[in-house]
């Protein structure tokens, strides 16, 4: 199964490999339920991975997305985790279109240097869920700067980020001429906000998701980013890259889970022969395979697209819902494929199996990228 | 400072190795060729010293058109440049031609140093860096687990067995350095990106001013005349100890001429 043919990113491929070479199943294992991968996160900092958004003139890599995109994807197929970093690739695109020169400068060469992170970015809240524009953090100007009220939810990396990308309400929803009027993005750094409250959640995976409470934070004038009110527009910008990351890393996914099916199913004998040799066993495989080829094509195209300043809203939502898939097709073959097997902890199917089935509910639903194609790609009536 | 580290592409530390049935030459095709790992410790050792130091760092290796990769991996460690030769007719050099090549290549570009990993993974044989050093008429300073560079003398530890020396020679002087020296860096995105815009100066037998009949399959002073697979493992002896296990093991290993 080759899926690094192209030449151009091989010595970027092999440089990350190398990287997650050190970090094998035994560490990701044992970081369950719920650790950080602090050594992982170190390393892939020290060799400039984590900054590689970030321009050069900022100290970063000035990378494109599409190499970005390599990067999360390679980690992914080591067998690691690449959630544990990608917000910082992602969100730090709001910062760096639409902060100040003053906040870059502040900010970025501290992330690309490693010794801030950013990787915290508080948009979804209990009450709104997926309609965004119903959040009811609330933001309130005053002469020494905001006051914020609310609660965020689904929060992850709160725990180890200093600063954190908050969507927030300035303008009540009612007082509004449209819905997505009035919410405005700040960033803060997380250890100096009295008031600030994070609480763990536990879930099916090890993704440092929390609960974020705001009681009475009080902020600085210029933790605003861009200007006031114009929010929903900057994270929507942020979108296109953050679907294009997510559709690579379970392409990341779907290679380690097909990989060590088709080991396994290669070398296991039942009734005399490889199970492999059953078309019961190959046929899933080789159906999520070509899932994946395909979807990586799309990818590919968006972030090409992106990388060329183009616009590629269409492929990128669709890098997404088909990655996320072909990516789960491919966990359920694998674990299909090991059978008992594929349940003990040991062989990192079940883990892998548990961390790429939530990029089909998150950071959008599917759901959502349907209605967005139905709406607007094909021109058919607004379903919601 | 000048300093040149000398690197090998190897087949893959991983991989079963094979050798061919036509010419009795290692199947470098059939293997993923990777930068021998203790050129890794080279390369680190260089950029140790010219971070200290000042200076730059030149890559140099002879192999085929593929091994560039394993020089770009070189320079995206942090090297300056390159120097990759490469011909078909260098193909199933020994170690004396292959030194002869490195030392044609190193010779007249004022370097103060040249770095080698002790050994490389396929061949094992760690003589390159000796006859390089002698072919340029240099100080060599082998199995170094420890390099300090004080104005022109070189001082290195030398790692033994349960013993260290310490040795000096003054430069132009070749190293061949140990895995214990240092914890050689991960290539950085940077590295990386930066690598594919570095300089490699492509040489061969010709610009070399080389003999093609002292190099290559044709200048080997050796030859694999035949080879066989190694034997399929035996199964082992059990020793059921009913109280004399000990002297059972003891007589085997008597018997093995081991004790
Ligand atoms: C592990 C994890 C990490 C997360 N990390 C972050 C983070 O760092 N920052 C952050 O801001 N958020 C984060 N999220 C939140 C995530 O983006 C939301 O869970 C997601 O957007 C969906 O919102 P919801 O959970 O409220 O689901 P809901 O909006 O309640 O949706 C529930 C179901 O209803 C469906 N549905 C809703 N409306 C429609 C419709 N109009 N048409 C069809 N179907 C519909 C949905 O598709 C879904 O199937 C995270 C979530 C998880 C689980």
């Amino acid at each position: 199964m080759d899926w690094t043919d192209d030449g151009e990113h091989a010595d970027l491929r092999s440089g990350v490999r190398q990287i997650c070479a050190d970090f094998d199943g035994a560490y990701w294992r044992g970081l369950e339920p719920d650790a950080y991968p602090e050594a992982f996160i170190a390393a892939l900092t020290r060799a400039g991975y984590l900054g590689a958004l970030i321009p050069t003139e900022y100290g970063g890599g000035g990378a494109s997305l599409t190499e970005a995109s390599i990067i999360l994807e390679e980690i992914a197929a080591s067998g690691g985790n690449p959630s544990a970093c990608h917000a910082q690739m992602y969100i730090m695109g709001t910062l760096l279109r639409h902060g100040s020169a003053e906040h870059k400068q502040r900010y970025l060469p501290a992330i690309a240097e490693g010794s801030l992170r950013l990787q915290a970015f508080g948009v979804t809240e209990p009450g709104a869920g997926s309609e965004t524009t119903r959040i009811s953090t609330r933001a309130e100007r005053t002469p020494d700067g905001w006051i914020v009220n609310g609660q965020k939810i689904w929060t992850s990396r709160a725990m180890y980020s200093d600063l954190m990308l908050l969507l927030a309400r300035t303008t009540p929803y009612d007082e509004c001429a449209k819905p997505t009027e009035g919410l405005s993005v700040f960033l803060f750094d997380m250890r100096d906000a009295p008031g600030l409250t994070i609480k763990p959640i536990r879930t099916m995976m090890n993704h440092n998701t929390t609960e974020v409470f705001f009681d009475d934070v009080r902020l600085p004038h210029d933790a605003l980013i861009g200007e006031e009110g114009r929010g929903f527009r900057y994270i929507l910008d942020g979108m296109n890259a953050e679907r294009i990351l997510i559709a690579s890393e379970c392409i990341g996914d779907g290679r380690f889970l097909l990989e060590r099916a088709v080991a396994y199913a290669s070398g296991r004998e039942v009734f005399g022969r490889a199970i492999g040799a059953n078309q019961g066993v190959q046929f899933p495989l080789a159906r999520a395979y070509a899932a994946l080829r395909a979807a990586d094509l799309v990818r590919f195209d968006a972030a090409a697209r992106y990388d060329r300043g183009e616009a590629c809203a269409a492929e990128a939502n669709m890098a997404k819902l088909l990655a996320s898939e072909a990516s789960w097709a491919a966990a359920n073959a694998a674990l299909d494929t090991h059978g008992g097997f594929g349940f003990a902890v040991e062989y990192d199917i079940e883990r892998k199996f548990r961390e790429t089935r939530l990029y089909q509910v998150a950071p959008v639903n599917n759901n959502l990228i349907l209605a967005y194609l139905g709406q607007h790609v094909l021109g058919l009536p607004k379903s919601y | 400072m000048k300093i040149a580290v000398c690197v090998k592409q190897v087949p893959d530390t991983w991989a079963e190795k094979r050798l061919r049935e036509s010419d009795r030459r290692l199947d470098r095709e059939s293997a993923d060729g990777v930068l021998n790992e203790l050129d890794e410790y080279a390369v680190e050792e260089a950029l140790r010293l010219v971070e200290a130091h000042g200076g730059e760092v030149t890559i140099v290796s002879m192999g085929p058109e593929r091994a560039a990769e394993s020089v770009r991996k070189a320079l995206s460690m942090g090297a300056d440049a390159a120097i990759h030769v490469s011909d078909d007719g260098l193909a199933g050099s020994d170690a004396l031609a292959t030194s002869l090549v490195l030392a044609r290549a190193l010779d007249g570009r004022d370097f103060d140093v040249v770095i080698f990993g002790s050994e490389s993974t396929d061949a094992r044989m760690s003589v390159v860096p000796a006859m390089v050093a002698e072919r340029l008429g240099w100080a060599m300073l082998t199995f170094a687990q420890k390099v300090d560079v004080d104005g022109t003398t070189v001082a290195i530890e030398r790692a033994g067995d349960g013993e260290t020396v310490s040795v000096r020679a003054s430069m132009p002087v070749v190293l061949s350095v140990v895995e214990k020296i240092n914890e050689p860096r991960y290539p950085s995105f940077k590295g990386i990106m930066a690598a594919k815009k570095k300089p490699v100066e492509s040489l061969d037998i010709a610009s070399l001013g080389l003999d093609a009949a002292a190099v290559g399959a044709s200048g080997a002073w050796s030859e694999v005349a035949d080879f066989a697979a190694r034997p399929a493992k035996a199964a082992g002896t059990v020793v059921t100890d009913e109280g004399d296990g000990g002297a059972q093991v003891a007589s085997y290993l008597v018997e093995q001429k081991l004790i």
